[in-house]
């Protein structure tokens, strides 16, 4: 330290705040630096404190005040775990094995389907007719007025309206080309999460219901893979941009057609984009609430169901056991989370969010 | 041709096997069936989907949201009404449910709706002085006519000292409640991203919030706030308010659901803007340490300008999704007091509970015309500004 005769002396708070030598900190902001981040882990950590030692109390120690410490201010029962996974295990089991399948397959089929969009977006050129998109939305409007105002059945409006959809787009659409781009298809799809589920899920009920599908998995699995494709999309079109075209090509000199190419080239290559989308999608399926509220009623009922499903009866909310449910629908995300948490703090998506 | 693999030479277009006395297998034939519609093989099913589960659902909901709809013996009657489920809720009888309560407006209204009134035409005319487009300028009048009636509508009902209604509620939540949760989320990135020990534990715990499910969170905060057993309270006693209750009173109501709100998605703000400070080169700030700049002046000068597009793109992220909030207020105060917590998705939601399905829809569309009309505004005049300029 041969420049430390160099330097004035100063009064000891300036001292607090300078930095011992460049790249690392002040004490005094490093003390500030550490309490704040403790402070706010500690606003994270004490709810969740609270829930892991409620579920442990009994109803008594819940209602009669609060209570801190287990072994201290009272003694924790595991009555509320016995209650929920040997004396009703069937409905929780059930509920649980529900929300695996449905988060699961939704998750997977909306990455599947949406990064094989995504890759086509980024590699090929696509030039839709907007004429021919507007034709079909007004004929479909049409055939839902039919449907709704006139009673009209929906097998023949379907048959009926592909037929003079078809006629009219070769009619009209070859004549009047107004091409739309890439650009264009990437921004429609992302657009899609503007709608708020409040929006479509009314007549999405409708249309199971017509069908008879309301209270399966596959309806709920549907809906999760396309309210959550829009994300799989941006995130996914962003990776494929990045990484370089000429593994790709050189594969097509060598025959390799685009399916292949996609299997076995770029999807490895895009192993942390996909593992940092998966994540996302599989939180965001396992912790809906309003759709599954809408499509399910008893069979294919989900766990968010089950945590709303603790409220109810004369005997008012039952917390332990609304605890116990959350608790067991956190393991398996944090599980999941220390699994794929590499691929998150590599800022995978960050590369989506800077557009 | 030196083919690694027997499959790829294959499925080569126009290649067949040697021995040509034989058919083409019908898995050959299958594959280049594949691979001639590739194209349209790769993007159909993401537009299937989103054209039968998304598109088909919204142009349903427009012709519900134009008309009268019945149960009725074996399925629905769906009668024509027009704009009569959106005049009610804008001009008619649930007038104070979706827009709030008007009566003549104070001092301090008119104060509110002028300025912002004057602040608008100024915005208007300095952009038809500056560059005209017609396409900019159809674009800024439809924004002008939006947020000139929002404006209005908080002056004739908040700064006239009246209760607002769902709109004004969601709109509360959106705007207050990212604000507090970027400003927050921001701050802890950024603190989180200094040469510090234990960075991955603060990573790792900062993240929790984002994986309990929302209405775990709102039976959570609903615990936590409960003044009688609740954990705090003690402090509540001690401090005599024995008597509060949270939902009691509109403005705590809100305070409280966003509380709730922005504990479970700071994380999601702190996660992407964390590794927009760690994609900052070390350098940068140490050459700014060199030159004797202040912590304050680092942050500033060089973080900022470097997170800034990141934190624009996030917040775009975040109004959408806060646009969206139905979960916290159902659960935490069910709308309530009145209809003080009620944001326009549960206040659609309550619409459809009563089986009053045109209504439920009208305020859907409302909903979805305001979240359009504000996120491509924000969009266009923020975002695509400020890349521009970077």
């Amino acid at each position: 330290m041969s420049n430390v005769s160099n330097v004035p002396p100063r009064g000891l708070f300036a001292r607090l705040f300078e930095p011992p030598r460049i790249g690392a900190m002040a004490p005094g902001a490093k003390f500030i630096v550490y309490t704040l981040l403790l402070a706010w882990s500690a606003f994270v950590l004490f709810p969740i404190y609270w829930l892991l030692i409620t579920s442990v109390k009994s109803a008594a120690d819940v209602n009669g005040g609060p209570v801190y410490i287990p072994f201290v201010d009272f003694i924790p029962s595991l009555h509320a775990w016995r209650e929920l996974f040997v004396v009703d295990y069937a409905d929780t089991l059930r509920a649980y094995v529900n929300s695996i399948i449905i988060s699961l397959a939704a998750t997977a089929l909306a990455v599947l389907i949406g990064s094989m969009a995504a890759y086509a977006l980024a590699r090929i050129r696509y030039q839709p007719n907007l004429i021919t998109i507007l034709l079909f939305v007004l004929v479909m409007a049409a055939a839902l007025f039919a449907i709704g105002s006139y009673g009209v059945d929906w097998r023949l409006v379907l048959v009926v309206g592909v037929g003079i959809f078809y006629f009219l787009s070769k009619a009209v659409a070859s004549r009047v080309h107004v091409p739309l781009a890439n650009g264009d298809i990437l921004f429609w799809m992302i657009s899609q999460r503007i709608l708020a589920p409040i929006v479509v899920v009314v007549p999405i009920y409708m249309m199971f219901q017509s069908v008879r599908m309301l209270d399966t998995h596959l309806a709920i699995i549907l809906t999760y893979a396309v309210v959550n494709l829009p994300i799989v999309i941006w995130l996914m079109y962003d990776f494929f941009n990045s990484i370089p075209k000429d593994l790709e090509e050189s594969a097509q000199l060598d025959g390799a057609t685009m399916i292949m190419t996609f299997r076995e080239i770029v999807l490895p290559l895009s192993r942390a984009g996909l593992a940092a989308t998966t994540l996302l999608v599989m939180i965001l399926c396992w912790n809906e609430y309003l759709l599954a509220l809408f499509l399910s009623t008893a069979k294919a009922q989900t766990m968010p169901i089950l945590v709303a499903a603790m409220n109810a009866g004369e005997r008012g909310i039952l917390w332990w056991s609304m605890s116990v449910v959350i608790i067991v629908m956190i393991i398996p995300v944090v599980f999941m989370a220390i699994v794929l948490q590499r691929y998150i703090s590599k800022g995978v998506l960050l590369g989506a969010v800077k557009g | 041709m030196t083919s690694t693999t027997g499959r790829v030479v294959n499925s080569q277009p126009g290649y067949l096997p040697a021995d040509n006395s034989q058919p083409p297998s019908r898995r050959f034939r299958f594959n280049e069936w594949l691979d001639g519609h590739a194209r349209q093989l790769f993007i159909t099913p993401a537009v299937v989907m989103i054209l039968i589960f998304s598109i088909f659902p919204l142009v349903a909901s427009l012709i519900i949201a134009f008309s009268r709809v019945r149960l009725k013996a074996g399925g629905y009657q769906v009668r024509f009404v027009g704009f009569q489920n959106f005049s009610k809720q804008i001009f008619g009888s649930e007038q104070f449910h979706f827009l709030g309560t008007f009566t003549s407006l104070t001092f301090l209204g008119w104060a509110v709706a002028l300025s912002a009134t004057g602040a608008i035409l100024w915005w208007m005319f300095r952009y038809i002085t500056t560059g005209f487009s017609v396409v900019g300028f159809i674009g800024r009048l439809i924004t002008a006519l939006v947020i000139l009636g929002i404006s209005w509508m908080f002056a004739a009902t908040f700064f006239s000292g009246n209760p607002f209604g769902t709109l004004g509620v969601t709109l509360f939540y959106v705007f207050i409640g990212c604000a507090i949760q970027f400003i927050i989320g921001l701050a802890l990135a950024f603190l989180c991203s200094q040469p510090i020990r234990g960075r991955n534990f603060f990573r790792v715990v900062f993240f929790i919030p984002m994986m309990i499910t929302p209405i775990g969170v709102g039976y959570l905060f609903r615990m936590m706030a409960d003044t009688t057993k609740g954990p705090f309270s003690p402090a509540w006693q001690w401090f005599g308010l024995n008597d509060f209750a949270w939902a009691a009173n509109p403005w705590t109501a809100r305070l409280f659901i966003i509380i709730g709100d922005s504990w479970q998605w700071i994380p999601f703000i702190f996660i992407i803007l964390l590794a927009a400070f760690e994609n900052i080169p070390r350098d940068y700030v140490e050459a700014g340490q060199v030159d004797g700049a202040s912590n304050w002046q680092i942050f500033r000068e060089i973080s900022w300008p470097q997170v800034m597009p990141v934190a624009v793109t996030v917040m775009l992220i975040r109004v959408i999704e806060g646009f969206k909030i139905v979960d916290l207020p159902n659960i935490m105060t069910s709308g309530g007091p009145g209809i003080a917590t009620e944001s326009m998705s549960l206040h659609s939601l309550f619409a459809w509970r009563s089986l009053d399905l045109g209504q439920s829809a009208a305020i859907a569309y409302l909903l979805l015309f305001v979240t359009v009309v504000i996120c491509v505004s924000f969009f266009n005049l923020i975002v695509v500004n400020r890349m521009r300029r970077i």
